[in-house]
């Protein structure tokens, strides 16, 4: 059986979907039904009091799996702090650790991803952590008990797909967690390839969001996954340099003729 | 009090679960700290006093 295990759950899709940067929040239950997603990401920020918008919360639906992100956490302390925010809504244990202090680029902070990841696993949370795809990096926060690694594959919310591939195949082939690729996926065709590498699954946020039809995107991805996946197990055969015929090299219908 | 960072009035002894209630929050959603301190459900009938730093938080769309 072809199974993803993060956190003691049995995931039904390997395709995690974020909910920021939708024109409508509205649009968000579609994608997540079209996407089969279980896993989507929110983000904690303080409550706007005098507006009457609708909690995120009220778009998702129960059976899902909740991970909150600690965007905004520019150290390890500030994560920490997000994560126990996050649990005490009572929005279970899963948290995707993200350390930033580049505004530019947004590239997280490994280093005080694997300190915030340490503190969190120790008190019993099902730890995501978002990194930039770097082998050392990542064997640490196995060794902190993460419960995967979440590497990029570009900038957030860039849409330039793998730009980090290479990196990211080393932690696939030498890491034994599930590595999720996270941000710069824009296409479903870079969500195959992800999984083609052999990640485990992709979290998908700005290219469903920002597509003109969120939830037409979402089944794209949803599809692209599954065959990514699905490629991945069969093992493509062997690329070579010259060409291999594909039909017998005998009994031409040229042959004898003048 | 600070409450977001913003200074707002409210009556004396005011309690956690009152302020919710006079901003017409939904409790279910919501995670108080106060003073940076995480405050569970069973605690909101905690008094609030005026040098009392007040957060309220909540989930909101995010990737």
């Amino acid at each position: 059986m072809d199974e993803l295990i993060i956190g003691g759950v049995k995931l039904r899709s390997r395709l995690f979907v974020g909910t920021g940067k939708y024109a409508d929040d509205r649009l968000i239950p579609a994608v997540i039904e079209n996407s089969g997603a279980q896993v989507i990401t929110v983000a904690l920020r303080r409550v706007d009091i005098g507006s009457r918008q609708k909690n995120i919360v009220d778009y998702i639906p129960s059976d899902c799996i909740l991970l909150p992100n600690t965007s905004g956490a520019r150290n390890a302390a500030e994560a920490v702090r997000i994560a126990r925010l996050a649990k005490a809504m009572g929005c279970g244990s899963w948290v995707k650790i993200e350390v930033i202090s580049d505004n530019k680029y947004l590239l997280p902070d490994n280093q005080e991803t694997v300190k915030a990841t340490e503190i969190l696993a120790g008190e019993g949370f099902v730890v995501l952590p978002y990194i930039s795809p770097d082998l050392m990096t990542a064997k640490r926060l196995a060794d902190a008990g993460a419960a995967a690694v979440m590497p990029l594959g570009a900038p957030i919310g860039t849409n330039r797909g793998l730009k980090t591939k290479e990196l990211v195949q080393i932690i696939i082939d030498e890491i034994d967690l599930p590595v999720v690729v996270d941000a710069g996926i824009g296409r479903p065709s870079q969500a195959a390839e992800a999984m083609e590498m052999g990640a485990q699954a992709v979290l998908v946020n700005t290219a469903i969001a920002t597509a003109d039809d969120p939830a037409v995107m979402a089944r794209a991805f949803a599809m692209a996954v599954k065959a990514g996946r699905m490629a991945r197990i069969a093992k493509p055969g062997q690329e070579s340099h010259y060409a291999q015929a594909s039909s017998p090299l005998t009994g031409f219908l040229t042959r004898g003729v003048v | 009090m600070l409450v977001n960072g913003e200074e707002m009035d409210f009556a004396a002894d005011t309690t956690i679960s009152e302020l919710l209630q006079q901003l017409n929050l939904n409790t279910d959603r919501i995670v108080v700290a106060v003073n940076m301190n995480i405050i569970r459900r069973e605690e909101y009938t905690m008094i609030l006093t005026a040098e009392d730093q007040v957060e309220l938080i909540s989930m909101v769309g995010g990737g």
